[in-house]
This record gives structure tokens, C-alpha cells and sequence, in this order.
């Protein structure tokens, strides 16, 4: 296989350390969010990268209910709510609204970005086709899709983004059925990747691992343009089951057990930003992270070990490991 | 509306063949629309047919995308309107239903976008016809929504419907309506008007302080749970009922530029109602086989008249009432159900009867449900409905009767003798 041509350079303005995050908030106090939520971090962390000149849209979601209550919202830039299957829509309203404006010299023609929120519900499963719709237009905008795996305002309520195995209020264990959450789950980011050729940039994140990956990211989506899409890992202590001050360890084990794979996408080359195979100790038994959280802690070996076979495939047995789950090609039969 | 001798002649530039549809997508343009999602569905599909050429032969500059449902649709457009973007979008039947959420919050949203709503009976079965229950969905949700009887009062609609809109005492997305085929797909000569006259007659859309922009960085709709909804909704109240004074001054100011184009009380029109005893009130296009059978009938001396209601929210309550508090039976046409009712009869029998109800001089009020998916409602069942009325001011025990007009026999219908006594 001959090298990949070299990958043309997108300027942005790189964050170097955790030292040079800006200081500046942009989401302040006034959310009633959860110890630990890391949710809120990602919050936190796409306005700081971009900045103050940005227009936001949030679907429902907790990130809606707990987050933004009036009188107390914390947004210091314009937010608007839009609803649970709206947060490729809501994008594409305002960013072809401000483009309208600028265009027909009825506002300022300067940068503004636009950024949409949802949840793994929200995005993952109900605003699937208005996020594709969005990846197919000519727009600058940037959709975040926070997912913690749940439906996490309405009482911690399974998704099609949730682990397998996991117990929440739609899939408790019980004494017939130890398991009733029996999907494996979705694969977003590869899967829009896959399906729009036209999108420049793709990628996954945790807001806490590794340090300034995730603002690096929001900028250099930012830089890229077009309409792009990033998928992040957040630990949920409610959710998941844990003491609220290990977010960013349950985190950073989901990414080194590789059950989260971390890469971008740029212009349709895949870029591992933590390869779990290779960086650091390699990868690691996914049993370390899954027995940190209380909504595994019905699992038996068999499951833990089916569940370690399905992201040993991941790695091993796809054509693009932890992107696309086609697992080889097979020489045409004519 | 008043002849082509009266009007201005500066303020239109050309007149043209066009379809309900056609009509409003020159209003669109006309109207320097910013964005405009477009979804299919028949009938109301013709309008982005006619604006997606209009974009592509540089007659108009606008963001225009196809979504991928009509939700997405809906969402585009109400976001735009956020910004400050003048948004156009639409829909018909089912599809109206699918973006039913979108449509809600665009209201409580008070962004004043212009849907057309090519009216169409709602699945299952499939039909393409005219039913009005897809855009009458929205009628408490806090909409302006009326109905058009021309591809002429189509394109001024789009107009005016924009000037009331987004006024600041008003902010509510409106619903103009047309009969799918009988309207969507007919064609009239139209008078277009020219951009300058538009310029005159409509302000640049402005929200103020409510524009989202990081000039004016706001947070729209946070949660508020029961702390301030119940306030949100008096306030929506209040531009509801604030809308009635803004639609007077917008036909006063539209007659201003274009001639006296509309009468007031401008929210219905009468026809030959000066001396009835009965007449017929209707929503859209069946005003045409209304009028007719007024006319036959009078030739043979019954006292009818039409009335043909062209705003439906909000309701003009006082108005309706101190006109037909005149007659003696007034027949309610439904081009829609709602099954299971008061008197199961249709939507608009019950809001008329509500309106009615506290008026010194009280007519019969009876209900006929007619053309429904579609069916034609011929000059022949306008004048059964008239006779049907007539019957009903003779014998004041008819208030409330439902009757199934043009329906086959058998169908289970009930009719008028079968329908069950008070």
C-alpha cells in the first residue's frame, strides 16, 4: 500500500496544553447540572474554543431541562432551544439565515458560527435524518452530539447509543431476563462519515481525555467549514453509576479499553487521536472500565466476555478498525 | 375585491395566467423572502416547484434547501426566522402532521413564518383531495390562519399576511390556506404587482431585541416549567387578541397602495345578504358553487345570501356575530370533521355556535359536512343546503343538525330525517 498523499493543513488556532485553554467563559454559572457531569464540560468546552462570536442551538435533552432554566441560563452567547429531532435543522435554519442576511447586505458580513447540540437520543436516533440533511447542505455549521448514553432527563432511559448490557429505567435486570438491553451500539460518527462524501470533517471525543483533544477538534472543525459533526464520550455519575468524581476516569478507561474509539476524519482520511492498540500500555480489558459503573454491575463473565469479543472485532476484524464494521472484501464470483 | 378600473395602474406590473400556487410563489418573490425549505407533497408542492425556478432564474435571492422531512422543514424555517431571515415553507395533509412539533413551537416561538397549506384530506386512506383538519390542527396553537377563495387573494395574502405577522404587536406564524386542486391547481388571471408597491406596502421584517445574534446574545424558550409558562401563554393570548386591530390597519393600508381592494370588517365577505332570511357560511373555494346557488335561487325569490369566512384565527367574533345575528337560519359548511363532537358535527359548526351563542338575536345554526377527500360540492348541493336551511328557519328545533351532503347512501351516513332529536 503506497502512503497516503500528505493531508493538506487546515490552519486553526491550536490550543498547546491545558495552560493555554482561554480563560474566558462563555458558560457560566446558572446550570443545575450534576456533580461530575461531564456533559456540562463539553459544553463548556466547544463555546471556550469558539468563541464569542457563535450562535448556539440546543435540542432537548438534559443539557435542555437541567441545563437552561430560565432566569439562570448559563449561555453568555445567543442560544435558542430547538426540539429532541432538531438539532440538524436548527443548524441549518440559522447558519442559512445568517448567510441570507450577510449576503443580501442586511447584517454585517463577518464569521459567526453556528453550533447545534443533542443528545444521543436526540441526535442518534431522532434527528438522525435532519443531521444528514444537514452534512448534505453548503453551510458552515458544527453539530455536537453529547452522548451519555442515555436519556438522562427523563430518568435515565436506554438509546440506541447505550452499551449493551446496560441496566436503565427501560432496561432494568430482572429474574427472568438479565439483560434487557440488548442492542449493541450505534455507530454515529462512522456511520455519517460513511454516508456523506461531501462532509470535510468527521471525528469523536471525550471532553476530559486526552487533555485539549476535544477544543482542538471544535476549532479545527470551526476551520475546516462545511458542515461538520463531532460524536462525544461523557460518563454520566446519575446514569452510569459512580461517584461523581471519577467522570474523567471512567472516561479515560472507555477510550484506552477502545469500547470509544477516538479519531478524525479529514477529507476522508482517518486519523487515530488515541490509538488504544498502540499508545500508552495498549489496549486495555474493557471489564476495568465496565466494572466502575453500577448499571453493569448485574453482568456475569459470559456477558463481560461477549462484550469484550465485540470490541476485540472492532479492532481486529474491521476493514477500518473502530470506523467501519465491514470486515474484508471478497474477491467477485462472475 | 373591487374591478380592474379602480386599481392603480403604477402599481402592477404585469398580469399573468397563474395557479393558486403559482400565484403565491410570485408573492414570495415579491416579498424578498430570505429562506425557504422545501419537502414534497401534493398539492401544495407546486409553490417550491414555481419558487426553485424562480431562485434558478436569479429573480429572487434566497437560501433554499430541500429537508429531509417536513420537521426538518419546519425547524429550518423557524430558526431562520430567529435571526431575522424571512422565512417561507408549506405543506399539505399528513405531511402538515409529520412537522405538527415544529409548528407548535413555532408559535409559542411568536416567529412569524408564512406557511401555505394546500389543504388535503389526511391518510389513511390516501387521497389528494381537499379536507380542511390538516391546517385547522393548528387553529389553538397560536396561528393566524385563513382561507382563500383566489390565486389573486393568494398572492396579496402572502403580502399582508407577512405585514400582520410580524408586526410587534402580533409575532405569530400564519397559516394561509387554499383548497388543494380547486385552488392549488386552478388557474386565474392574476394582477402582479410591482416591487416598488410591495416596498411601500410591507416593512422590512425587524424583531428588535429578539433577534438571535451575537450582537444581542439572548437565550429563546429556556426551560420554565410552571414558574412562567402559564405567563407565556397570556402573552400569547394577548397577540392573538392584539392581531384583530393589526389585520383592520394592514387591509387599510394595503388599500392605500393598491386601491380599495377589501371591504371591511375585511375578515368575510358577504354576498347578496342585504334582505336574506338564510344564508350558507364557508371556508375556501366552495364559496364559488355558494354564490351560484345564491344567484339561481333568488331568481326564483328565496331570500339567500353567502357568507364567505376568510379568517378563521382569530376568530372575528364580534363581527360574525352582529352579521349573522341578522338571519334567521344560517347553514354551517364543514369541509372537515370532528368526530364524536357536540352534535358530531364539524369544527367549524361549534366555533360558530360559540360565537353565536351569547347574541340577543340567535339564528338556527345546522351543519352540513360536505366534500370531504376531495368531492366536488356541486351548485345542486349548495342549494339542497339552502333548502335544508330554509327548513331549519321555519322550525327552530332544527338548530344543530347535522347532514352529510353528496354522500353515498348507505355509508352509514345519517341525514337530516335520521339525525336524532334534542
Amino acid at each position: 500500500m503506497t502512503t497516503a498523499p500528505e493531508r493538506p493543513k487546515i490552519e486553526y488556532e491550536r490550543i498547546r496544553g491545558v495552560h493555554r485553554i482561554p480563560l474566558e467563559e462563555l458558560y457560566t454559572s446558572g446550570h443545575r447540572t450534576c456533580q461530575g457531569c461531564e456533559s456540562a464540560t463539553v459544553m463548556r468546552g466547544f463555546i471556550k474554543a469558539s468563541g464569542p462570536r457563535t450562535v448556539v442551538t440546543g435540542s432537548t435533552g438534559c443539557m435542555y431541562v437541567a441545563n437552561t432554566s430560565y432566569m439562570t441560563t448559563p449561555w453568555i452567547v445567543p442560544w435558542m432551544h430547538t426540539q429532541l429531532g432538531a438539532g440538524g435543522s436548527s443548524a441549518v435554519g440559522t447558519a442559512a439565515g445568517l448567510r441570507a442576511l450577510k449576503r443580501k447586505g442586511k447584517i454585517k458580513d463577518e464569521p459567526i458560527n453556528v453550533i447545534s447540540f443533542c443528545g444521543d437520543i436526540g441526535g442518534g436516533d431522532m434527528g438522525l435524518s435532519g443531521i444528514s440533511g444537514a452534512l448534505q447542505t453548503d453551510l458552515d455549521l458544527l453539530i455536537v452530539l453529547y452522548d451519555n448514553e442515555s436519556a438522562a432527563n427523563t430518568d435515565i432511559q436506554a438509546t440506541g447509543l447505550t452499551t449493551y448490557g446496560a441496566q436503565t429505567t427501560f432496561t432494568p435486570t430482572g429474574s427472568k431476563h438479565r439483560i434487557m438491553q440488548r442492542r449493541w451500539k450505534k455507530n454515529v460518527a462512522g456511520m455519517l462519515a460513511a454516508g456523506h462524501p461531501t462532509v470535510r470533517y468527521i471525528a469523536t471525543a471525550c471532553a476530559s481525555f486526552p487533555p485539549t483533544d476535544y477544543l482542538n477538534k471544535v476549532r479545527k472543525a470551526l476551520a475546516v467549514g462545511g458542515p461538520t459533526f463531532l460524536h462525544t464520550f461523557d460518563p454520566c455519575p446519575k446514569g452510569w453509576d459512580y461517584h461523581p468524581r471519577y467522570s474523567s476516569d471512567v472516561g479515560e478507561l472507555g477510550i484506552k479499553s477502545g469500547i470509544f474509539p477516538l479519531y478524525e476524519i479529514l477529507d476522508g482520511e482517518v486519523m487515530y487521536t488515541w490509538d488504544c492498540r498502540s499508545t500508552g500500555k495498549g489496549r486495555i480489558p474493557v471489564k476495568e472500565y465496565l466494572m466502575r459503573q453500577g448499571r453493569f454491575a448485574h453482568l456475569i463473565d459470559e456477558d463481560i466476555d461477549y462484550i469484550q469479543s465485540m470490541v476485540d472485532q472492532m479492532w481486529e476484524e474491521w476493514e477500518i478498525p473502530g470506523v467501519m464494521p465491514v470486515k474484508g472484501i471478497l474477491k467477485a464470483r462472475i | 375585491m373591487t374591478s380592474a378600473t379602480q386599481q392603480q395602474s403604477d402599481v402592477w406590473e404585469r398580469q399573468d395566467l397563474l395557479t393558486g400556487c403559482q400565484a403565491v410563489a410570485e408573492g414570495v418573490r415579491l416579498a424578498d423572502v430570505d429562506v425557504i425549505p422545501a419537502y414534497p407533497i401534493r398539492p401544495y408542492t407546486e409553490v417550491m416547484d414555481t419558487i426553485s425556478k424562480i431562485i434558478a432564474d436569479g429573480r429572487l435571492d434566497a437560501e433554499y434547501m430541500i429537508a429531509d422531512s417536513e420537521h426538518s422543514q419546519f425547524e429550518i424555517a423557524k430558526h431562520a426566522s430567529a435571526v431575522n431571515a424571512r422565512a417561507f415553507t408549506g405543506s399539505s395533509g399528513t405531511g402538515w402532521c409529520y412537522g405538527f412539533e415544529a409548528l407548535v413551537v413555532t408559535a409559542t416561538d411568536r416567529l412569524p413564518v408564512l406557511f401555505l397549506v394546500g389543504n388535503r384530506a389526511l391518510d389513511d386512506p390516501g387521497a389528494f383531495g381537499v379536507e380542511h383538519n390538516d391546517a385547522m390542527s393548528v387553529r389553538d396553537m397560536g396561528f393566524l390562519l385563513n382561507w382563500v377563495t383566489s390565486p389573486q387573494e393568494a398572492l396579496e395574502h402572502v403580502l399582508i399576511g407577512y405585514r400582520i405577522a410580524e408586526d410587534s404587536e402580533v409575532r405569530m406564524p400564519m397559516a394561509l390556506a387554499m383548497d388543494g386542486a380547486f385552488l392549488t391547481h386552478s388557474q386565474h388571471i392574476v394582477q402582479i404587482p410591482t416591487i416598488e408597491s410591495v416596498r411601500r406596502f410591507l416593512p422590512d421584517y425587524d424583531l428588535g431585541d429578539r433577534r438571535l445574534h451575537p450582537d444581542n446574545p439572548i437565550s429563546i424558550a429556556p426551560q420554565v416549567n410552571e414558574d412562567w409558562v402559564m405567563e407565556m401563554r397570556r402573552q400569547n393570548w394577548g397577540a392573538a387578541r392584539r392581531a384583530r386591530e393589526v389585520i383592520v390597519k394592514a387591509y387599510e393600508e394595503f388599500n392605500a397602495v393598491y386601491g380599495p381592494r377589501y371591504q371591511p370588517p375585511y375578515y368575510f365577505t358577504e354576498y347578496m345578504t342585504d334582505d336574506a332570511d338564510v344564508v350558507l357560511v364557508g371556508l375556501g373555494t366552495v364559496a364559488a358553487p355558494g354564490r351560484t346557488a345564491v344567484r339561481r335561487l333568488r331568481e326564483q325569490g328565496h331570500k339567500v345570501g353567502y357568507v364567505n369566512l376568510r379568517w378563521f384565527r382569530p376568530f372575528p367574533t364580534v363581527e360574525l356575530r352582529e352579521c349573522l345575528s341578522r338571519f334567521k337560519a344560517v347553514g354551517v359548511i364543514d369541509r372537515d370533521f370532528a368526530h364524536g363532537s357536540p352534535d358530531d358535527g364539524g369544527i367549524l359548526l361549534h366555533e360558530i355556535r360559540s360565537c353565536l351563542y351569547p347574541a340577543k338575536n340567535r339564528p338556527a345554526v345546522v351543519n352540513f359536512l360536505s366534500g370531504l377527500g376531495g368531492r366536488d360540492i356541486s351548485i345542486q348541493d349548495c342549494e339542497k343546503m339552502f333548502d335544508l336551511t330554509e327548513k331549519a328557519a321555519r322550525d327552530e328545533t332544527m338548530d344543530g343538525y347535522v347532514t352529510w351532503i353528496g354522500v353515498r347512501a348507505g355509508a352509514g351516513s345519517s341525514n337530516y330525517l335520521a339525525a336524532p332529536a334534542h
